[in-house]
């Protein structure tokens, strides 16, 4: 049977790195008390910035919305606590870059009390566009880390009439429970989603793929999802990463999304498990996105684990709640594979962190990098059929059109090439540098090209005011001329009739 | 010693009438790559490089008579890819590429006198006499010819803050 | 005709002019940077290769051999190849301005690469019939256009190797065009064996 095959068959690409995830996956939930301060970034997904609507010293309930969507592709952002709004200003992002970003800081009043719900008894009565927009306002974004606002995914897959909703059960990264620890749970509340996201998008089919090294997580998603014929949960091999909708989407439909399209365009759309659980949220509890699971693991954490986090907490916050064995010779928000490095623990959580890993020193450790042998590990590693050495060796000489000439634009990130590298190279590393350059020299080149153009517009302005000029001279003095005359025949009357 | 003397003249002169008929019909008018040069170049014709317009200083490209790194709006991205059309190696230790830049105004020093919204190539500056001027970020290419006009220096060229969109990962060093 | 063709095999690959007899070694070192400029400054050569021999050997037979000039020889066979030259640079010119930018220097510099000088000389002392020495210049200059072409593929990926600092540069690739040359020493088994 062909599809048991293409389930159960070991991909050819990617890699198998040891997954960590036990005991941390294990441990029962942990619900952290909410911080007395939280800072809750307006940049927390793809797209425009939210525009703060509160004012400094304002009172907030939890769920209040503290800043709207701005631009068509924007997500508003909540207040995880009751409180007050102490300040607006910037702070570290979680970003490699260090940099900072606008945030709403808010003082909890730890009586945690809610806006009044918005609840819906039968989401399946309400039109597509209703639980989109219902969606956009509870501001779900894609967490699995991609960020993007689910309802603008929605509307694509209205427009383009996708036929089968993935739901991504992944979680390929190391180190990584969240989701995992969602589906055991939570199963119902990520199939009833799943079933909203199905119903809002006008798919006949919900495909939830999970790996198959998570069968506490599929055993509770089959029973969540037994009475629903639609629903087909799938377990996939353990591969990574798996989690990468390209690589899911070929798995589970055997279909190859395109270099320059989206996933839509070949008939499916795909949504996290995490996503669903918070559309069922936000549809069915009328709650928006204010809180998530975290799974703070690492060899520096003493009691590694799944934390039920409000959203704005400080990273140090939830270090300290989970205890540290020793000072972290590394932080990361994300999995160890894609996530963002951090400076340091006062970075807020945002919608998109789906673990915290404090490392101790020997997990830290990045031994030097070596100059490349051309072993070709890295061709076979790599997901999307690249040939990362070759596409380094010409970024090391800045060469980066040449890199974009050998596909450097579907690299999807994942990190595979440079774990599989026996010589250390940072191979992602040079993508990043590249990317970042090919869209900064886009960036001018467009830039270069609107100057020409208003600099030609300016041309034109000029000429054209000029020939007015001249035109309203040569009409004053014709007017003039035409005055004098007629001054000149009124003061001689008599001459010329 | 005759013959030698006449049959080197004749093929001289054979050659010769040849090639100035064949110089005839391949003659090449202009330097046709003159105008693909100047199309990539930014067209603001603000004169950073020393000469009037970008039209001039293609021309200059193309007879090899300026460097590829002549334009400092184009920064590096210029260069490389005006050294890769003009098939020369481009030396880019000596472009300054600071990054880009931007005017702005000094609200507390602006007279409001207009000169600088004259000068600027691009119509970037906006305001009316006696009103304190402004620059749109988004059409200012930097080029500095406002700064030399302004009488109260309430102008000055700012680079443009880098920004979590515009922040590119650091080459890793080389092992 | 079997003559024949040995004989183009042997001045394209065992006699290569660039390996072999070690001639044109500036243009060989100097626009092998980029496959497509390697490519035209063989073809450009090729042309001037071949045109010049033939007329070389029109001038060397009807000329010099027929009044005793054979002191004219060096001399009038530069005039023909510069007359040569010009012609191609001004063709190139026309045809393709962006090679003829990439040639620079070196498409004028063709008159005094010694492959072309250096064909038209063995020729003569061949003593070949025309069509002999037409074809032999021909595959001269397809040998010479080959070398260069490998040579500028095999520098295209040196520039993206990491190379010792010590050897960075034009060390490393004389040490690669002498690796070629010793690869090249093996078509010498064809005309033997």
């Amino acid at each position: 049977m062909g599809l048991i095959d293409r389930l159960f068959k070991d991909p050819a690409w990617g890699v198998h790195p040891d997954d960590h995830k036990r005991p941390a996956a294990d441990q029962p939930l942990r619900v952290l008390p909410p911080p007395a301060r939280l800072y809750m970034p307006l940049q927390q997904h793809v797209g425009g910035a939210a525009r703060p609507v509160v004012q400094v010293g304002e009172k907030v309930l939890k769920g209040q919305l503290l800043a709207a969507a701005q631009g068509n592709i924007s997500a508003p952002v909540h207040s995880p606590v009751s409180g007050q709004v102490v300040a607006i200003g910037e702070v570290t992002a979680p970003h490699p870059s260090g940099l900072g970003f606008t945030a709403i800081t808010l003082e909890s009043d730890f009586a945690e009390r809610w806006i009044d719900a918005d609840a819906v008894a039968d989401p399946f009565s309400l039109a597509p566009e209703e639980i989109t927009r219902r969606t956009a306002a509870a501001g779900v974004v894609g967490l699995g880390g991609a960020t993007f606002p689910s309802a603008v995914k929605f509307v694509l897959g209205q427009r383009l009439k996708v036929a089968t909703l993935i739901v991504n059960g992944g979680e390929c990264e190391p180190y990584l429970s969240s989701d995992d620890r969602l589906m055991r749970d939570r199963a119902s509340e990520v199939v009833d989603g799943a079933r909203i996201v199905m119903h809002a998008i006008g798919a006949t089919q919900v495909l939830v793929g999970i790996e198959n090294n998570k069968p506490e997580a599929i055993a509770a998603m089959q029973l969540a999802a037994a009475p629903f014929a639609e629903v087909n949960i799938c377990p996939v091999p353990a591969r990574y990463p798996m989690g990468s909708d390209k690589q899911l989407i070929q798995t589970l439909t055997g279909r190859e999304v395109p270099a320059d399209a989206r996933a839509a365009e070949v008939g499916v759309l795909v949504h996290n498990v995490s996503t669903c659980a918070a559309v069922h949220q936000a549809v069915r509890l009328g709650r928006p996105l204010v809180e998530r699971i975290v799974t703070v693991n690492g060899g520096a954490v003493r009691e590694p684990g799944n934390v039920f986090a409000p959203l704005g907490t400080l990273v140090d916050e939830l270090l300290a709640f989970c205890g540290l064995h020793e000072a972290p010779s590394r932080l990361i928000l994300g999995g160890p594979m894609m996530g963002s490095p951090l400076a340091h623990g006062k970075i807020p959580l945002v919608k998109g962190a789906s673990g915290i890993l404090a490392f101790d020193a020997r997990e830290a450790t990045i031994p030097p990098a070596g100059p490349c042998i051309r072993c070709g590990s890295c061709t076979r590693a790599c997901p999307m059929g690249l040939l990362p050495l070759e596409m380094a060796a010409r970024i090391r000489h800045d060469k980066f059109d040449e890199a974009a000439a050998l596909m450097l634009g579907d690299c999807i990130s994942c990190g595979c090439c440079a774990w599989v590298c026996p010589s250390h190279i940072p191979l992602v590393q040079y993508f990043s540098h590249a990317k970042g350059e090919l869209s900064a020299r886009e960036r001018t080149r467009l830039r270069n090209d609107a100057s020409r153009r208003l600099a030609e517009a300016r041309v034109l302005r000029l000429e054209r005011e000029a020939r007015e000029k001249a035109e309203a001279a040569l009409r004053r003095k014709a007017e003039r001329a035409a005055a004098k005359a007629a001054a000149e025949r009124q003061e001689t009357p008599g001459e010329t009739v | 010693m005759w013959v030698a003397i006449g049959s080197l003249t004749l093929m001289g002169l054979a050659l010769g009438a040849l090639l100035g008929v064949a110089a005839r019909y391949l003659a090449v008018e202009e330097n046709p790559i003159e105008a693909e040069l100047q199309s990539m170049l930014p067209g603001s014709q603000c004169g950073q490089c020393g000469y009037v317009g970008c039209a001039q200083a293609a021309a200059a490209l193309a007879r090899h008579e300026a460097p590829v790194t002549l334009c400092p709006p184009g920064g590096r991205a210029l260069a490389e890819a005006l050294a890769a059309r003009l098939g020369v190696k481009a030396d880019l230790s000596q472009v300054v590429d600071d990054g880009p830049k931007l005017a702005q105004v000094s609200e507390d020093i602006c007279i409001g006198c207009c000169r600088c919204i004259k000068v600027c190539p691009t119509d970037a500056v906006i305001g009316a006499p006696k009103q304190i001027h402004n620059v749109i970020r988004d059409a200012c290419t930097g080029c500095g010819a406002c700064i030399e006009r302004c009488p109260t220096e309430a102008m000055a060229l700012v680079p443009v803050p880098v920004t979590l969109q515009h922040w590119i990962w650091p080459k890793p060093a080389i092992a | 005709m079997k003559e024949l063709a040995l004989m183009m095999v042997g001045a394209a690959l065992v006699n290569n002019v660039i390996l072999a007899r070690f001639l044109g070694l500036c243009s060989f070192m100097g626009v092998t940077t980029r496959i497509d400029t390697a490519a035209g400054m063989g073809m450009a050569t090729t042309f001037v290769i071949t045109v010049s021999s033939m007329a070389d050997w029109a001038v060397q037979h009807y000329l010099l051999d027929a009044y005793g000039l054979g002191f004219l020889r060096t001399v009038t066979f530069i005039l023909v190849i510069a007359s040569a030259v010009q012609f191609t640079e001004m063709t190139i010119r026309k045809v393709s301005p962006s090679l003829f930018q990439m040639l620079g220097i070196y498409l004028p510099l063709i008159t005094t690469n010694c492959a072309v000088l250096g064909v038209a000389l063995l020729l003569v002392e061949g003593k070949l019939s025309f069509l002999a020495s037409t074809l032999f210049a021909f595959a001269s200059a397809a040998g010479y256009s080959l070398v260069m072409i490998i040579f500028a593929g095999l520098r295209e990926r040196l520039a993206l190797a990491q190379v010792p600092r010590l050897f960075a540069g034009p060390p490393i690739g004389f040490i690669v065009a002498s690796l070629l040359a010793m690869a090249f020493m093996g078509f010498s088994g064809i005309s033997t064996g």
